[in-house]
């Protein structure tokens, strides 16, 4: 009898602290209930079985009280708390109390290529009707308890997030749906092979075309380690987690303009308010699909109820997700029927046909399309967007018959014919050299310009940088080391193209000369320039500061996106330019982004990204900058599996979400020597991992060795490299399937 | 071959009424010198940091076609004879500005003392250097300062681009090899020392100077 009462009074401390833990001490005169509990937990044995009855009755209910008080004015910042206590679930409860059996796969606690990621296969029993369904699953996630000594808080390495990768490989090799849990701050920012960028982005292309359905129940989303594994059919939410674009520290040492130290308490708690990292918020923003409820102040390691509702719902999304692909009428009664129970009313097969794995594929790629469009601004009359509906269609409409119907004729036929002249060339040839004739002559047999054999004409009137207007010279950075004479400025950025001749230093150099050096003369048409960065979730004081670089760069986001040419070869392009809020993707340069590469794919031009510098994404977006990691990485997909040409090019700060996705995900890479390529710059590494990085850490040279890279070009000759790229990479026509 | 006492004595005395190096600092071009960072007697840094990233203290600015160029310090010490009169004045390329008075902090001064004394070994050639097998056991057996060497015992071998040379000591007499100046596999530049050494007979007065040094500069 007793001990029972001494559980019930472990219980109830362990919930007193946890409130004062989350709500801190001056809440509701919480520490004085916790002394009082102190007091009678220690000298347990010298109270009555009824003193002791009654005082756990009365603390009981008054505990009750408090955390209904709590849930009622939780805020933000609490709830971040709440994700980060040490008594919050993590993946390792799940797994034993949500599915019915389990068994780890490749690590087994310390033992492991990375403890902060988990892969195990799991089974799932489904109730019908007094019968048992057996489903099985591949589940991963990353674990931060049961050894947080070794488990880096739930922050995986490179290595771990291609360990996922692995997995999710075996699971679509079997057929099987994936599972994944984010518990994650962020992923852990070390440049070791293939680079923390480099892995998150090869996990995002491949995530885009998993053939089995995917589900992601978030708990601690934190930005580009959250997206490693994330970009799923499904996306549960906790109601007390968070899923940001960065912590909410991180955000106030980025208002605060801090170059080190800590950010003071009441501008980070601010700052977990404007980022919207709330599951209702997210729910509100679109990035997520449901919430699953939690106790009040959140589900801890012994909530079982709540272990019970996540497994109800991890089936229903999955269900969702298959007969989603399966017929739209089942789907239809299966939602109608308001699953809520342990007790289900169908059984669903979670295998899928080779034509139901196409319709997932599609339905995920519509699905992604849609996020965030909402959030877009594009002031337009309603004739003009018509207008432009329609020239799309047609103009889709008229590549699908010119290279879909016209150019597939005649290349199945040529092939034929060279087939035949070429196998049997002696006794066939007065046979097929007249049909030949008759075709050339139908078709019409152009000499056509064969772009591989014709130089690059060099343009005749350079472009003049505003940087060369000034009469006086520059000492090169590097001229101690290497002995470089001082560079007169017009010289420098004329002739020289910014770079030192002495030394291959490049100069910073302003976006539109790229523009003007690379392309053919007054070939750039730019498009989507009234698609405008804005402020979605009000954050303060980003209204302005947008404003502001509006007006200094005039241009409305961060990414340009033209057509033009390079030596008489028409390509689609984007450029990520500095200068607009530090190259910030936010969700106008995510649609911009993927209007573009569509564009690309219609027209079946070449794809260039040019990266003049990126910063990450946008903080002052919230969820909705990161939810564009994953969107455009599925459009690159879409474009580059239609056998489009993607070639990507860094500059300057090359670092975070973009290179962690749709640009790290191009299977071509270039640098030019000036960049600095990396996932997180060296003070946020000093932070999270407590060491200091060499200066060239993130250097182009580092990058190539690292093969996240294939090669560093000088700048003076960036067009002619350009140029000779998408010759070899694509080939004589320039569309290489 | 003897350590001459004199000379080593003369040197001690030196270094003892002025326990520092004078770093003349050159303007490394012409121009204007527009500004000076430093006051006289102040302390200045060089390049600190584990990768050496952060550069010295400023010393002064230095302009020749609009280009204002900052000198920094490449070494610690304190600032001396500073030419406050060249303040806006046309300088010449290699004039001197300021001087840093390096103070030599203990190990400094043993080197140097070891560097003029002991019989030093320099590298013919640029290439990498390793000990000769047999010495090499005894030194991991017996420690430096006690093995002895004598003529035409094998001590080296230069080895660059697969191609191994020996070395021998040449000297007459009974030698201890009392320093290494470098790491096995690492090359070393033509003319740096390599190994020193030191008369058999010599050692107990070299050490005992040694220890008087490491007493007196704490």
């Amino acid at each position: 009898m007793k001990i029972e009462l001494h559980k019930k009074l472990t219980h109830l401390m362990e919930t007193a602290i946890y409130i004062r833990d989350i709500k801190g001490e001056d809440f509701c005169d919480i520490q004085t209930l916790i002394e009082k509990l102190l007091e009678v937990h220690q000298n347990f044995y010298s109270y009555s079985v009824e003193e002791l009855k009654s005082f756990i009755e009365s603390t009981n209910q008054k505990i009750e009280f408090l955390l209904q008080k709590a849930e009622e004015t939780l805020t933000p910042y609490e709830i971040v708390k709440i994700v980060r206590h040490p008594q919050r679930i993590t993946l390792q409860d799940i797994l034993e109390n949500v599915y019915d059996n389990y068994m780890e796969l490749g690590g087994d606690k310390e033992i492991n290529l990375d403890p902060a990621i988990v892969c195990a296969k799991a089974m799932l029993i489904r109730k019908v009707d007094n019968e048992l369904y057996f489903h099985q699953v591949m589940v991963i996630g990353h674990e931060k308890g049961h050894g947080e000594e070794y488990r880096q808080g739930g922050s995986a390495k490179p290595w771990g997030n291609e360990k996922a990768l692995r997995y999710m490989k075996m699971a679509e090799t079997e057929g099987i749906p994936i599972h994944f849990f984010i518990f994650t701050p962020g992923a852990y920012p070390i440049e070791d092979y293939p680079g923390a960028a480099q892995q998150i982005a090869k996990n995002l292309y491949y995530m885009a075309g998993l053939k089995v359905p995917t589900i992601s129940f978030i708990s601690e989303g934190g930005s580009g380690g959250a997206e490693a594994i994330g970009l799923t059919d499904f996306r549960l939410m906790a109601e007390k987690g968070y899923y940001s674009v960065i912590s909410p520290e991180g955000a106030a040492a980025i208002e605060a303009n801090l170059k080190e130290g800590r950010p003071p308490r009441e501008l980070v708690e601010k700052c977990a308010n404007f980022l919207k990292l709330t599951s209702y918020d997210n729910l509100k923003l679109g990035t997520i699909d449901r919430i699953v409820p939690e106790p009040p102040l959140g589900a801890r390691k012994k909530d079982f109820d709540f272990f019970r509702r996540l497994k109800v719902e991890l089936i229903k999304a999955t269900d969702e997700i298959v007969l989603q692909t399966k017929s739209l009428k089942m789907f239809r009664k299966y939602v109608l029927s308001k699953q809520d129970s342990e007790n289900f009313k169908f059984y669903v097969d979670w295998d899928l046909t080779e034509d139901e794995r196409e319709i997932l594929l599609e339905n995920r790629i519509k699905k992604y399309r849609k996020i965030s469009k909402w959030a877009v601004y594009e002031p337009k009359s309603i004739m003009k967007s018509f207008m432009e509906v329609g020239h799309n269609l047609s103009l889709k409409v008229k590549n699908e018959i010119k290279y879909k119907i016209l150019k597939q004729g005649q290349k199945s036929f040529k092939k034929f014919l060279s087939e035949l002249s070429s196998e049997s060339s002696v006794i066939l040839k007065p046979v097929s050299d007249p049909v030949k004739t008759v075709y050339n002559l139908i078709v019409g047999k152009k000499l056509k310009p064969r772009i591989g054999s014709q130089y690059i004409p060099e343009e005749t009137t350079p472009y003049e940088s505003p940087l060369a207007l000034e009469d006086k010279t520059v000492s090169c950075p590097q001229g101690e080391k290497y002995g470089c004479p001082d560079l007169w400025v017009p010289d420098l950025y004329g002739e020289f193209c910014g770079v030192c001749p002495n030394c291959n230093y490049h100069f910073p150099l302003e976006y539109t000369w790229y523009l003007n050096n690379i392309f053919d003369k007054g070939s750039i048409r730019t498009f989507n320039d009234e698609i405008s960065s804005t402020d979605p979730l009000n954050f303060a004081g980003y209204s302005e500061k947008l404003r502001e670089a509006k007006e200094n760069t005039g241009v409305n986001s961060a990414l340009l996106s033209f057509e033009a040419k390079i030596g008489g070869i028409s390509l689609i392009a984007v450029m990520l330019i500095g200068d607009f809020r530090q190259g910030t993707v936010g969700v106008a340069e995510g649609e911009k982004f993927i209007r573009a590469i569509e564009i690309a794919k219609i027209t079946r031009r070449p794809f260039l990204a040019l990266v003049h510098s990126t910063g990450g994404i946008r903080i002052h977006e919230g969820t909705l900058g990161v939810i564009q990691m994953p969107r455009c990485t599925i459009a690159v997909r879409d474009y580059v599996e239609a056998g489009g040409l993607y070639i990507v090019v860094y500059d300057n700060n090359s670092y975070a979400g973009p290179v962690a996705s749709f640009l790290g995900s191009a299977p071509y890479q270039f640098a030019l020597r000036s960049t600095r390529l990396g996932f997180a710059g060296p003070r946020v590494i000093r932070e999270t991992t407590g060491q200091d990085v060499p200066p060239d850490y993130h250097s182009a040279e580092n990058a190539l060795k690292r093969g996240h890279i294939q090669g560093i070009w000088d700048r003076r000759e960036l067009r002619k490299k350009i140029f000779t790229a998408l010759l070899t990479m694509g080939g004589q026509n320039l569309y290489y399937r | 071959m003897e350590i001459n006492f004199n000379q080593l004595n003369e040197i001690l005395k030196n270094l003892k009424a002025h326990p520092f190096k004078i770093y003349p600092v050159l303007t490394p071009h012409t121009g204007y010198l527009r500004e000076f960072k430093v006051k006289e007697g102040d302390r200045v840094s060089g390049p600190s940091g584990k990768w050496l990233e952060k550069p010295g203290t400023p010393l002064f600015v230095l302009e020749r076609e609009k280009n204002l160029k900052v000198i920094k310090a490449k070494i610690d010490g304190i600032v001396k004879n500073l030419k406050l009169d060249l303040l806006d004045k046309f300088v010449e390329a290699e004039e001197i500005v300021l001087e840093i008075q390096h103070p030599l902090s203990q190990e400094e001064v043993i080197s140097e003392i070891l560097l003029s004394t002991l019989y030093i070994i320099r590298a013919p050639e640029t290439a990498r250097y390793i000990l000769s097998p047999s010495l090499l056991q005894r030194i991991e057996k017996q420690g430096l300062g006690k093995v002895k060497v004598k003529k035409g015992d094998e001590l080296l071998i230069m080895s660059f681009m697969k191609r191994e040379v020996p070395i021998y000591f040449e000297e007459e007499g009974s030698f201890i090899i009392y320093k290494l100046y470098f790491s096995p596999f690492e090359v070393v530049p033509a003319e740096k020392p390599l190994i020193g050494l030191c008369p058999e007979k010599d050692l107990p007065y070299l050490e005992k100077i040694i220890k008087r040094i490491k007493e007196e500069w704490s």
